[in-house]
């Protein structure tokens, strides 16, 4: 099976500063993978290359087996941006249940209004995160932590087949961020293709399955056990300013 | 009395007139508000503004010149924003004052047309002519088709800009067609309210509704209501006590925002208490 992300020799530059260069990367089917990197390392602009927000200067990205300059089917990738976390405008009028409803366009055509069907798809994606109780709460009353999850709704609620997610953690208390990434563990289980953009070098301890390690470059790419027992991590937190949590 | 006033054919065309305007306005004000973009509104007025001058200095209908500059100026701020990397409203401070600029040198290079100048200014519903009227109609229907069409992606850009985009919404397409809707909306409230007060009546329902509701729909019923009882109340408020109708309109509009505001604190009141 043809992977269903693939980086191939991307490069990138703001302003002639060059970010990424010639990164290569494969994300598979059933793939649980943390890109982690220091502040600057390129790991956001990587994924806003995989979203189609940046185009490369050079390289390709393939999605589902498509050049991603024909690729349509924008749902089939869930996104959940890291300043979900904090952006949350009080004054913006707005339920957790017309939140996650914006996922659902993703899927339609014009005219783009909701049906029955919908409603459902809304429910069942609030059920998921444990977040149904708050459907037509105000999503500025919520919590960091719930508002995360209400977004993850969003991101799920189009049955994508990748989930990436930018800095998830940013601002949620210790606790409630165990709790979110048990949570991811179980979609991951349940074949959802999961890719976490972060600084938390301990979200490696018990939850990811492949690790990335980002700083312009790709420094290393292979599986959990691989990067805990190489002399990589220590060289890489060496070297990094990562922050370290031990669950 | 008040059957007296609406057996007026002109009272019933700026009725009909102010009634679409204020649906328009109060939909596509709330998104202006959101998207920190409420001096758009402001800005193309003063573009409206030259499209009036321009209009009346060549002798020709000021409401179809009004409409083609306004639009311009729309996609120009555009333009200016994406590409000139200016922050926030600077695009629009530079059209908007290179508009009145186009006017001011008209309107004394024209003599003359002064008068009619400041009916734009200041607004006289009351007196809507019937190709007015008809063309008003037209376009605030499809303002309000428009916005009804595209009111879910609408929401979503405004909420969350790049996630819109990373969903393949055609968010370029979207941002264009507001700011040509605002435009729009602009050109046919110069009659009703003129040009110096229609930016209220753009600004005004949607900031009123916003400090009670906590659903974008509840708050989008709101506001149209709110834009409606302004409307329609200063209209009949003006017909009664013989008083200017846009600015009974949009003194009943701040007072109906002053209302909102204190509703929305009234417990804090009571606390106090």
């Amino acid at each position: 099976m043809p992977p269903l992300i693939s980086i191939r020799n991307v490069s990138f530059a703001y302003d002639g500063e060059l970010v990424l260069e010639d990164v290569s990367l494969d994300i598979n089917q059933g793939d649980f993978l943390a890109i982690l990197g220091p502040n600057g390392s390129g790991k956001s602009t990587l994924l806003r290359l995989i979203l189609g927000l940046l185009k490369p200067q050079k390289g390709h990205i393939y999605l589902f087996g498509q050049d991603q300059s024909r690729f349509k089917e924008w749902w089939r990738l869930g996104y959940v941006p890291q300043r979900a976390t904090y952006h949350v405008d009080p004054v913006f009028p707005i339920s957790v249940k017309e939140v996650v409803q914006m996922g659902r366009l993703a899927r339609k055509r014009f005219p783009r209004f909701f049906n029955k069907q919908d409603e459902e798809a809304v429910i069942f994606a609030l059920k998921k995160v444990e977040m149904l109780g708050y459907l037509h709460r105000k999503i500025s009353q919520l919590s960091g932590g719930q508002q995360q999850r209400v977004f993850i709704a969003r991101a799920i609620v189009c049955e994508p087949e990748v989930l990436l997610l930018d800095e998830p953690t940013t601002g949620i208390d210790a606790a409630s961020q165990e709790r979110f990434y048990d949570m991811l563990l179980e979609f991951n289980k349940t074949g959802l293709t999961i890719v976490i953009v972060t600084h938390d070098i301990g979200i490696v301890n018990k939850h990811v399955r492949q690790v990335a390690c980002l700083n312009r470059k790709l420094v290393y790419h292979g599986t959990h056990e691989e990067f805990c027992s190489s002399p990589k991590l220590a060289e890489y937190i060496g070297d990094h300013h990562l922050v370290i949590h031990r669950h | 009395m008040l059957l007296e006033l609406f057996s007026y054919p002109f009272f019933q065309r700026a009725f009909l007139a102010g009634i679409l305007l204020a649906c328009s306005a109060a939909l596509l004000g709330l998104f202006l508000i959101l998207r920190k973009d409420a001096m758009l509104g402001h800005g193309l007025t003063h573009t409206a503004f030259a499209g009036v001058a321009i209009a009346l200095f060549f002798h020709i209908s000021p409401f179809p010149v009004a409409l083609v500059v306004s639009s311009l100026a729309a996609f120009i701020i555009l333009k200016v924003r994406e590409k000139a990397g200016l922050y926030g409203d600077t695009a629009v401070a530079i059209l908007s004052s290179i508009g009145i600029a186009i006017g001011i040198i008209l309107a004394s290079l024209g003599k003359n047309f002064n008068v009619n100048l400041l009916s734009f200014l200041f607004g006289n519903i009351l007196a809507v002519s019937n190709l007015e009227l008809y063309s008003s109609l037209i376009l605030s229907f499809l303002v309000i088709l428009t916005l009804i069409f595209f009111y879910h992606e609408l929401i979503f850009v405004t909420f969350d800009e790049e996630s819109a985009r990373a969903s393949g919404l055609p968010v370029a397409q979207l941002d264009a067609i507001l700011a040509l809707l605002t435009a729009i909306t602009v050109v046919i409230g110069m009659k009703v309210v003129g040009l110096l007060l229609i930016s209220a009546l753009l600004v005004l329902p949607g900031a009123s509704a916003l400090q009670i509701c906590s659903t974008f729909f509840h708050t989008t019923l709101l506001a149209l209501f709110l834009a409606l009882l302004s409307v329609c109340g200063g209209l009949i408020l003006a017909g009664f006590l013989n008083l200017p109708a846009s600015g009974a309109i949009i003194l009943l509009g701040g007072f109906l925002f002053a209302l909102c505001f204190i509703i929305r604190r009234i417990p804090c009141i009571l606390n106090l208490w």
